[in-house]
């Protein structure tokens, strides 16, 4: 591979990864947050309202690093990716400028107020400023996804001659199905990471026995939006994610699954390795005729592999995408576990003596985030070659004039500044779980 | 159409500069202003509520700029690609000081994220006074619209410019001045007592440098870019623009001794405006000059997006807009006033 090619996927690929782990969990707090303040304003309920007031604490830490590490991004399709930009301005350019427009403004006005405001603001005024906070985080997502899902399915544009697309329908790209399905995958994730996080601390509280009253409406509220979004991520939303790359990335779904040869009745892969010289898969574990089902809904369905494509529209890394796609599934399937067993004890009133489930929740806390990243790794390495699926090559979009060297060098720097902006935010988010909910213990500590 | 983007463009970057200006301003005077840990807390609370909503307008502008002139966007931001990453960088570490500053107990910590939060602030004001300084002289583009600066070049002009030479960094200095006068007048409206003397002394010590400064970008730009002439010579009503300029900055030293720090920082934000409209207006139709051949410089009819998006655009953005001024109003109605700091925590 051309080295300043990979140079600036490198480039992205590490500065949307670690930013992504702070969105997951704003946008998966938020609407717990929401609920949190809602039960406390109605029942007048202490302990909710706490509650609310911690996770804003936390929540506004997060929000802050991920501002910060968003900002590269969007730089970055001019700086790294020019040509891309060139190209794809007329159609993704909308979509950008619809988030700054429609969803930083609103989010960056109401957090002020919603972190800094609750003493000057009624409470039912803090409540809706809680609400807006909520929708622009989650209108935020859906313009990044519009973005992303028109260059895994381009939808509403026409070409120039010189080869750039142009916006020809406003509507289709708003409307584009994949957008949809994608967004509501992403979403009800981003939801998992936010629930299990205050499951995993909750945990925390409860065994370590301090903040318990805290610890169980925190344990209490994660496991419930935990079962209900964890759910939903597998059906309806990821099997129809599912079925539309079946339908539209063959190659795609020919890789994730690391299926070499087309087949009838083709089945499941569990666990194998992928090995690549030999096209086949090592030490596998298999599910007959499984796959055909799923996508197809037929067990002798023909499922195309990879030998049905010729090689130049092979994902380019087939197993770091077999190994995501896998990794994803899998954690997505044990959170179901987790949550159905949580569930039932909290159902049968036992989850809050029962430590071996504590553990298991406290433990959880790094999973949701792992399943996040390894399904974008999914879809974005599953797109490859293409940075626009069919029409326009990862090789042809970066910046030609910025030289590996210039790349490599502010990749170094993005890594280094990354390095200490984690730190930082593990420190502060520790110190948040120490002073801990209540609010009596916090004015002792200060 | 494209015009009409323009002036948008143009607007949101003004504003972006005139609102975060203030608060990078505050960080400029901050180490001097501020001396006690009390009145260094007032002017982050000065700030905290409003800087991330004001540093979003570069990002909706960004977005912006993008959407409705892609081509532009793809190369100014890969050949200014160092000064951009360090602009990002900057940001960074300047969000960092000002939110962990506030959280971290340690004095010792406390003495660093003041000096990273100065620090950031003003090298920020300086790369963006730079920025504009290196749009207004033009840049090295080739036949298919692309350049890649490198950052200096030995300080002089020529076809093949450097990110700094003596004019971009005159231009950065400019910036430099101006924002802490504007940051200086916002923290003065902002705080009491010594604090606040201090400020308001600080705005009253830059004004000179600030005049002095002016006037000599002003004759420089003359002598880098002549063509910055022929739409005021065309449009003679442009001349406004300059008389608005050394208004504002007449006023902004008659008000500000006088404790009319609010009239001053009006006058300021309107010194900056003048500055920035005056420099888009000199430019129109062009947006990204060319230092090799006139011909391939970049304007807006050879940037913008087709045609059904930016006729799209103006509705939604127009609603977009309405919003936010909507939410901006109500936010610093909330927060008006001088920031009280309790004592403690």
């Amino acid at each position: 591979m051309d080295s300043a090619l990979l140079v600036h996927r490198l480039h992205f690929a590490f500065t949307v990864t670690f930013h992504y782990l702070f969105p997951q969990l704003t946008m998966g707090l938020a609407p717990l947050i929401v609920w949190l303040k809602t039960v406390g304003l109605r029942n007048n309920d202490r302990v909710y309202n706490e509650a609310a007031r911690f996770w804003a604490r936390i929540f506004g830490i997060n929000f802050v690093i991920g501002v910060v590490t968003g900002i590269p991004l969007e730089f970055q399709f001019g700086t790294n990716w020019s040509h891309f930009s060139k190209a794809a301005g007329g159609v993704i350019g909308q979509t950008l400028a619809m988030e700054g427009m429609f969803a930083f403004f609103l989010e960056s006005a109401f957090l002020g107020l919603f972190l800094y405001g609750e003493k000057r603001l009624s409470p039912k005024a803090h409540w809706w400023s809680a609400v807006a906070v909520c929708a622009g985080s989650w209108l935020s997502g859906f313009f990044i996804i519009a973005t992303d899902a028109w260059m895994q399915y381009p939808v509403g544009y026409s070409r120039t001659p010189d080869g750039s697309f142009q916006l020809s329908s406003f509507w289709h790209l708003m409307l584009n199905p994949w957008a949809w399905w994608q967004y509501a995958h992403n979403m009800s994730g981003a939801v998992i990471t936010g629930s299990f996080v205050m499951a995993s601390i909750g945990a925390f509280y409860l065994l370590s026995k301090q903040n318990v009253e805290h610890g169980r409406v925190f344990v209490k509220t994660g496991v419930i939006a935990g079962l209900i979004f964890s759910v939903l991520q597998l059906f309806p939303t990821g099997d129809r994610q599912g079925k539309m790359v079946a339908e539209y990335q063959p190659a795609t779904l020919a890789g994730m699954e690391a299926l070499f040869q087309s087949q009838p009745g083709a089945p499941l892969v569990l666990i194998g390795q992928p090995d690549m010289e030999n096209r086949q898969i090592d030490n596998p574990i298999l599910l007959p005729r499984m796959l055909s089902f799923l996508s197809y809904r037929r067990w002798d369905a023909h499922v195309r592999g990879l030998d049905a494509f010729p090689q130049d529209v092979w994902p380019c890394n087939v197993p770091l995408l077999y190994y995501c796609y896998h990794i994803m599934v899998g954690l997505g399937t044990i959170f179901i576990a987790i949550a159905i067993l949580a569930s039932l004890l909290l159902w049968s009133g036992k989850l809050f003596e029962a430590r071996w489930m504590l553990w298991i929740l406290l433990l959880s806390l790094p999973f949701p985030y792992i399943a996040n990243t390894a399904g974008w790794i999914t879809a974005e390495v599953g797109r490859q070659p293409w940075l626009v699926y069919g029409l326009l090559r990862t090789a042809d979009g970066y910046s030609k004039q910025v030289s590996a060297g210039n790349g490599l060098f502010t990749l170094i720097g993005f890594m280094g500044m990354y390095t200490v902006l984690g730190l930082l935010f593990i420190f502060l988010v520790r110190r948040e779980v120490e002073h801990g909910p209540a609010e009596s213990a916090l004015a002792a500590h200060v | 159409m494209e015009t009409l983007w323009f002036i948008i463009v143009a607007v949101m970057l003004t504003v972006y500069v005139v609102l975060d200006g203030f608060d990078i301003g505050a960080g400029i005077i901050y180490l001097v202003a501020a001396k006690k840990d009390q009145e260094r807390r007032a002017v982050l609370k000065a700030i905290g509520p409003v800087w991330d909503g004001n540093e979003v307008w570069l990002l909706a502008a960004g977005g912006t700029l993008y959407f409705a002139f892609p081509q532009l966007y793809a190369s100014s931001f890969s050949g200014f690609y160092l000064p951009l990453m360090m602009v990002l960088w900057l940001l960074m570490l300047r969000a960092i000081g000002i939110e962990f500053r506030l959280h971290v107990p340690a004095p010792v910590w406390k003495d660093f994220f003041d000096a990273v939060f100065f620090l950031s602030s003003a090298l920020l004001a300086i790369f963006f006074g730079a920025a504009l300084g290196n749009v207004i002289r033009g840049v090295p583009l080739n036949a298919e619209g692309y350049f890649f600066e490198p950052l200096w070049t030995g300080w002089h002009l020529g076809p093949h410019p450097g990110i700094l030479d003596w004019y971009t960094v005159l231009a950065g200095l400019v910036a430099l001045s101006s924002l802490t006068c504007h940051g200086a007048l916002y923290i003065a409206i902002k705080s009491e007592g010594a604090l606040y003397l201090r400020a308001r002394g600080i705005a009253v010590l830059t004004w000179p440098i600030l005049f002095f400064l002016t006037i000599c970008s002003l004759v420089a730009t003359y002598f880098v870019r002549p063509a910055v002439m022929n739409n005021y010579r065309a449009h003679p009503v442009g001349i406004l623009i300059p008389i608005v300029v050394f208004a504002a900055l007449a006023v902004m030293i008659w008000a500000a001794p006088k404790g009319k720090e609010k009239v001053a920082f009006i006058a300021s934000s309107l010194y900056i405006s003048g500055m920035l409209v005056g420099a888009a207006f000199a430019l129109y139709p062009v947006v990204l000059p060319a230092s090799t051949n006139p011909e391939y410089s970049l304007t807006i009819y050879n940037t913008a997006a087709g045609h059904h998006g930016l006729v799209v655009g103006i509705g939604w953005w127009s609603l977009a807009a309405a919003l936010a001024i909507a939410y901006f109003v109500f936010l610093y109605r909330m927060f008006k006033g001088k920031v009280q700091v309790e004592q403690g925590h």
